[in-house]
């Protein structure tokens, strides 16, 4: 047996969930923390050994070593072009978020249930099964709850939102003609999908979830669920290759107006969980703007913002939390001017908030042209669209580095420096989008082989004359 | 290729890569932690200065004495997308990002005027600084400013002066709140950084608009592949019309033209050498250099060449008459500079390219010095008054004899209020936009709490946190 032959996607997997069960049993935070590091680091290096295997030699079964083929002679679970970098991206994030963990936050964090949802996020990530996938994404929802449920925090919004998000995601599918024929899909099978997707990734009038998770659950949590992007990748698994253009177009619009809506309300807002909440569903909404649009451009522009954002935005949020863990909750009705105290902090802050918004040397800037780009190519209104909520984007993170960081001088007797684990975190996250950003032709070719792949799928499942973005019809006509 | 052309290309690399190599030396001394000590800082900055200054010169010895005019220097495909198969038959997939520098009349005196002064004034802050609390921030950001100059000044495709004019916009609102435990400068860097914001949007919509029209953002292929200025814009008049407005849009908030001049006397908040050579001399004019690189395009169209002149010139008025009226003499420099902005840009419109580039150059270099000298104002004026043993002339400028009596106080306010552009800009656009947000807020607060039956959990600023901090590790 090779090296490769071993099974890594599903060691990826299995690894935190035996962590879960392993660390239920400890009581001690810190132990269970150390516990909970050292898996979720096994589950980074098998994570990043199956990328390996899956450039190197395009391996992503485990062949006989399986235990998928072992027990039910199928394989549920692959690495495609899609979930190539997504699977170690999401490992790397939880253990990320695990190291940059400090003491105060050991008790509200919980190791274990931590643990099950990676585990839950990697398989549902490695999924392309529909329904195990829905099954996987509805799973999903249940640990990050238990654990707001154990803080007595309140969770109605949530609940009814992913409720909501379970039983139309269920009920569309139901009615999706799964046959090998090319046909579109009716609206029974379509309408609960799109409204599934635009709940779960929180489009305008149904975001209002998103903020209160961030209001209600401990942080780390909070960046866990939401910044990977799970919804989107139902979008692009469930409904891109099968949804007829009037969907896209609709996602594709609420989207856009969502992307605008929230990116202005981040400009306005007072409290810093909540301007993170807004800031964060501008960039997730902007992401399906440009998968709605499917042309090859936009859909690269949007895979690349998909990695960009997931970066940026989890490391903005580990500064976010790391200030927390220092100062508290953080008001935005007045300046703090932490500056002096945290200027690793702050550079950081900067760098990552505006990494987010494709600030030129980051990765985000390579993804947020090949968007406007593919948004102008598809409809010039819908590129305004894009520039105008990246430009509110960039004005929101940089009033918010005024108001956190500067304006008066803090005074406090105790250092208030960034701690040596939460630095590696941070920059480790910093230096990847600034990587990224200097050199981005190898994320993009990745992209671009994603995002052919999945018109590919589109076109050998839909009429072909449906496969023309709903926008280049509209320019031609015109 | 030729021994002189490998020597530019070989001395253009030098010149990009000098701030390239400045600012990545600062920048991850300052995020790991272990800044340089002062005068490692002053060796590093005037050592990456010298060798860039000495490379553009050697690169206009090399033109001028091979008699080039316009060498272009393609450094690769930063990002380039072709399709990989025929997936999606109904459109091509073809993006490319070049990164490309141009060595011309325009671009050559530009990064020599770009090395000379804010080598000079860098210089001049090596002293100023000294044992400022902020030192090291202020040489990280200018390198960061002294690199989106050199881009924006070599950039031979629109993406690449895109990249180098987002920089320009960043140092710049971050040092006008240099001094950023008083709130002032940092509300200023903010109100800047707005303004920048938003004429880079016009930007990034134009160069992409462009990019479409050509199929590429070269310049080569947008403005003709003569030398600057000789160039013929490829695009229909229509086409020069949008692009056009989107890159005045642009090159006025960047050059704070009317109606965005109100953050030009805000921007004084800064450290008095980056107002120096970013208000005086580099920034201020960033605008008109972007007019003057897509000159080709307002040839085209008799519109736009007309809405140039328009806009200098109003701005020229507007200036002179709130520079007229300044009580503080870096604001009163800053309209001085911007009157002789509107009055460049006006050439530009008019079509003397080379009138409005010497103009440029010469205005940057005199009120650099201008503004350097500001801070001994007060001593120069005594050493002249005890000089001439009486006390300096005042008088009012010529203009206003021909103003009629009842203007002058109307017009008086106007100039004091500096035209009242901030305010309008503030009355009608961003009060507005406040509220109307501030009002959604409301009601997706209010929303949220009958859905959860619960207060949203809001940051409480008298929270002490001091209980929190104690168990850090």
């Amino acid at each position: 047996m090779s090296f490769w032959n071993i099974p890594w996607l599903e060691i990826t997997i299995l690894t935190p969930l035996l962590g879960a069960l392993l660390t239920s049993g400890v009581r001690e935070p810190a132990r269970g923390h150390a516990w909970g590091l050292a898996f979720t680091g096994a589950a980074l290096i098998a994570a990043l050994i199956g990328w390996l295997g899956f450039q190197l030699h395009g391996r992503t079964d485990g062949g006989a070593w399986s235990l998928e083929h072992r027990f039910f002679a199928n394989h549920f679970f692959a690495i495609d072009e899609l979930n190539l970098p997504l699977i170690p991206l999401v490992a790397l994030l939880h253990f990320l978020t695990s190291l940059a963990t400090t003491r105060t936050k050991m008790r509200r964090y919980s190791t274990t249930w931590s643990l099950a949802a990676e585990s839950i996020r990697l398989a549902a990530f490695s999924c392309k099964e529909p329904w195990l996938l829905i099954s996987l994404i509805s799973i999903g929802v249940l640990p990050p709850l238990i654990e707001m449920l154990n803080r007595g925090k309140p969770s109605r919004v949530f609940v009814l939102h992913m409720s909501l998000f379970i039983v139309l995601m269920t009920l569309g599918w139901t009615f999706v003609d799964s046959s090998d024929n090319r046909r579109t899909q009716t609206a029974w099978a379509t309408l609960p999908l799109m409204l599934a997707i635009l709940v779960r990734c929180g489009a305008v009038p149904l975001h209002c979830w998103v903020t209160d998770w961030c209001e209600n659950a401990s942080f780390g949590n909070a960046l866990l669920y939401i910044t990977p992007l799970v919804g989107v990748y139902a979008a692009v698994r469930l409904v891109l290759p099968i949804a007829p253009d009037w969907t896209l177009r609709a996602i594709g619009i609420i989207s856009l107006l969502t992307a605008l809506y929230t990116a202005g309300l981040g400009t306005v807002q007072r409290d810093a969980r909540r301007f993170f909440a807004y800031f964060f569903l501008s960039h997730a909404s902007l992401v399906l703007v440009g998968l709605e649009l499917h042309t090859p451009i936009s859909l690269t522009g949007s895979l690349c913002l998909w990695l960009s954002v997931t970066l940026s935005l989890s490391g903005f949020g580990l500064v976010l939390r790391a200030l927390e863990a220092r100062y508290g909750r953080l008001s935005l009705n007045q300046f703090h001017g932490l500056y002096d105290h945290s200027p690793t902090l702050a550079i950081c802050f900067l760098l990552l908030g505006l990494g987010s918004v494709g600030f030129p040397g980051t990765i985000g800037f390579e993804s947020a042209e090949l968007l406007v780009d593919g948004a102008i190519e598809a409809n010039l209104y819908v590129g305004i669209g894009v520039v105008i909520a990246s430009a509110l984007n960039g004005i929101a993170v940089v009033r918010v580095y005024f108001l956190l960081f500067t304006g008066k001088k803090h005074s406090s007797t105790i250092n208030l420096e960034i701690a040596p684990r939460e630095r590696i975190a941070i920059l480790a996250l910093a230096s990847l989008i600034v990587l990224g950003g200097l050199f981005p032709q190898p994320v993009v070719n990745s992209r671009h082989l994603a995002a052919e792949s999945i018109l590919r799928d589109r076109e050998s499942r839909i009429p072909h004359s449906e496969t023309v973005s709903v926008f280049t019809e509209e320019l031609e006509n015109e | 290729m030729t021994d002189h052309l490998d020597w530019i290309r070989l001395l253009g690399l030098v010149v990009l890569c000098a701030p390239v190599l400045l600012m990545a030396l600062m920048g991850i001394s300052s995020l790991i932690g272990r800044k340089l000590s002062e005068p490692m800082t002053a060796k590093i900055f005037q050592a990456a200065f010298s060798i860039g200054f000495i490379a553009s010169l050697a690169i206009l010895g090399l033109m001028l004495a091979n008699n080039e005019e316009h060498v272009v220097i393609e450094l690769g495909n930063w990002v380039a997308i072709d399709s990989h198969t025929s997936a999606h038959s109904s459109s091509h997939a073809h993006y490319h990002f070049v990164v490309k520098i141009v060595f011309d009349r325009l671009s050559v005196p530009f990064a020599i005027l770009t090395y000379m002064l804010c080598g000079t004034i860098g210089t001049f802050a090596v002293k100023y600084m000294h044992r400022e609390v902020g030192y090291n921030r202020f040489f990280t950001l200018y390198a960061l400013f002294v690199l989106g100059m050199v881009m924006t000044s070599l950039a031979g495709t629109i993406e690449t002066l895109f990249t180098g004019w987002e920089m320009v916009g960043l140092s710049s609102a971050l040092l006008i709140a240099f001094f950023h435990e008083r709130p002032a400068p940092v509300r200023n860097g903010l109100r800047v950084w707005i303004v920048y914001r938003v004429s880079d949007a016009a930007l990034l919509l134009a160069a992409v608009v462009m990019h479409h029209m050509s199929g590429e953002g070269d310049f080569d292929r947008l403005l003709g592949a003569g030398p600057w200025p000789e160039g013929k814009a490829a695009i229909s008049g229509g086409q020069a019309l949008i692009v056009g407005f989107l890159l005045l849009f642009a090159a006025a908030g960047k050059s704070a033209l009317v109606p965005f001049s109100g953050w030009l006397p805000r921007a004084m908040e800064g450290p008095t050498p980056s107002s120096a050579v970013f208000y005086g001399a580099l920034s201020v004019h960033l605008g008109a250099f972007l007019l003057l690189r897509v000159s080709p395009i307002l040839e085209t169209s008799i519109w736009l060449s007309a809405a140039v002149v328009v806009l200098g010139l109003t701005t020229a008025v507007f200036a002179y008459l709130a520079g007229s009226v300044q009580t503080d003499i870096k604001s009163a420099l800053s309209f001085a500079s911007l009157a002789q902005v509107g009055i460049i840009v006006a050439e530009i419109g008019l079509g003397f390219r080379y009138i409005a580039l010497v103009h440029l150059l010469g205005h940057a270099c005199l009120r650099t010095l201008q503004f350097v000298r500001a801070p001994s104002l007060l001593s120069d004026y005594r050493l002249l008054e005890n000089a001439m043993g009486s006390r300096l002339p005042s008088s009012t400028g010529p203009a206003w004899r021909f103003i009629p009596a009842p203007w002058r106080p109307w017009l008086y306010r106007f100039a004091l209020e500096r035209g009242y552009l901030d305010a309008i800009l503030t009355d009608y656009i961003a009060v507005p936009f406040i509220n109307l947000f501030t009002w959604f807020d409301k009601q997706e607060r209010r929303w949220t709490r009958f859905l959860s039956g619960e207060k949203t959990e809001e940051a409480n600023p008298s929270a002490p946190p001091a209980g929190r901090i104690e168990e850090l590790p």
